[in-house]
């Protein structure tokens, strides 16, 4: 309890996965939130690199750790894009609301 | 002492804010909850002496990702009430799955084990960190070993950036804008120029 090691860093990031996917079924109707979740679950996966980085010693671990941040800012300015056109078409962001492609 | 404290600071103050990211009532909240998070997963980030990552992290999501949230949140004019409704509908199965992948995953944490040849294997051992800062460290591998990959992070944050623009930038009819190349490509031929009678006008 009083040593931290590497389980406590995996339980914690395990813990904030779980909210993340457990905040998708929360709000399945908020396009945003469902956004914040992911970018949750993203944080708890870089929680995992970076604590096995520092575990093993192993700079790898860091790198790609910052590779997945890139993605993950790629995915948010490009997600919150398509949100902003869709709502200017659509006047409404309600996940069951999209639907244009489904014939 | 300080260290386990600290650690228990930072990972309380993270999932409670998470709790709060996905259960508050108002979208704004939610996203200055996710700040919260994020800044506390800073936190740990320094705790396990990855001090570049961390600043980027704070850099990055808080200074950048987290605002554009809070722009889209304010920007667009959604009834967040009624998104709202069937919230609680999907909390027993929602809760239901919640739990058990996280019993698993605890399970898993709480049962393994590292190979004791994992350590050897190491494909970038951390330098010592009196001789060479985490910073310079990463640097070092990131502009030799990596650049590859580097540069196709680069190329990822390009594409997105045009991306976001090319999707969101509209012409809107109506408007009246500079038109630098008409101005500059009239000549004094186009421009004629009368006398005007006081009080009268053309």
């Amino acid at each position: 309890m009083l040593d931290i090691g590497l389980a406590h860093y995996l339980s914690v990031a395990a813990v904030l996965f779980t909210l993340g996917i457990f905040g998708i079924f929360l709000n399945r109707k908020n396009v945003i939130i469902i956004l914040m979740s992911v970018e949750l679950m993203l944080l708890a996966v870089n929680i995992n690199l970076v604590a096995f980085s520092a575990e093993l010693s192993d700079l790898v671990g860091q790198v790609f750790a910052m590779f997945v941040l890139t993605v993950a800012a790629a995915e948010a300015a490009v997600g919150l894009a398509i949100l902003v056109i869709f709502f200017r078409n659509r006047g409404t962001i309600a996940v069951e609301d999209i639907n244009v492609m489904s014939g | 002492m300080i260290e386990v404290l600290a650690f228990y600071m930072f990972a309380c103050t993270a999932v409670a804010s998470a709790v709060l990211v996905i259960s508050a009532r108002n979208p704004v909240h939610s996203v200055l909850f996710l700040i919260l998070t994020f800044f506390n997963a800073a936190g740990l980030f320094v705790l396990l002496g990855a001090e570049f990552l961390a600043m980027i992290l704070v850099v990055v999501y808080v200074g950048a990702v987290a605002v554009l949230f809070m722009f889209v949140v304010m920007m667009l004019d959604i009834n967040f009430v009624e998104l709202r409704q069937g919230f609680l509908q999907y909390l027993p199965i929602g809760a239901l799955i919640g739990i058990i992948l996280l019993v698993e995953l605890l399970v898993l944490v709480g049962g393994w084990g590292m190979a004791p040849e994992a350590a050897k294997s190491a494909g970038a051992p951390t330098p010592d960190i009196g001789v060479t800062t985490n910073t310079h460290a990463l640097g070092e591998i990131v502009y030799t070993q990596y650049i590859y990959l580097f540069q196709a992070a680069g190329m990822i944050l390009l594409v997105a950036m045009i991306g976001a623009i090319v999707l969101t930038h509209r012409q809107r009819v109506g408007v009246k804008k500079q038109n630098i190349g008409n101005q500059l490509a009239r000549s004094a031929d186009d421009v004629e120029v009368r006398k005007v009678e006081v009080g009268k006008g053309i």
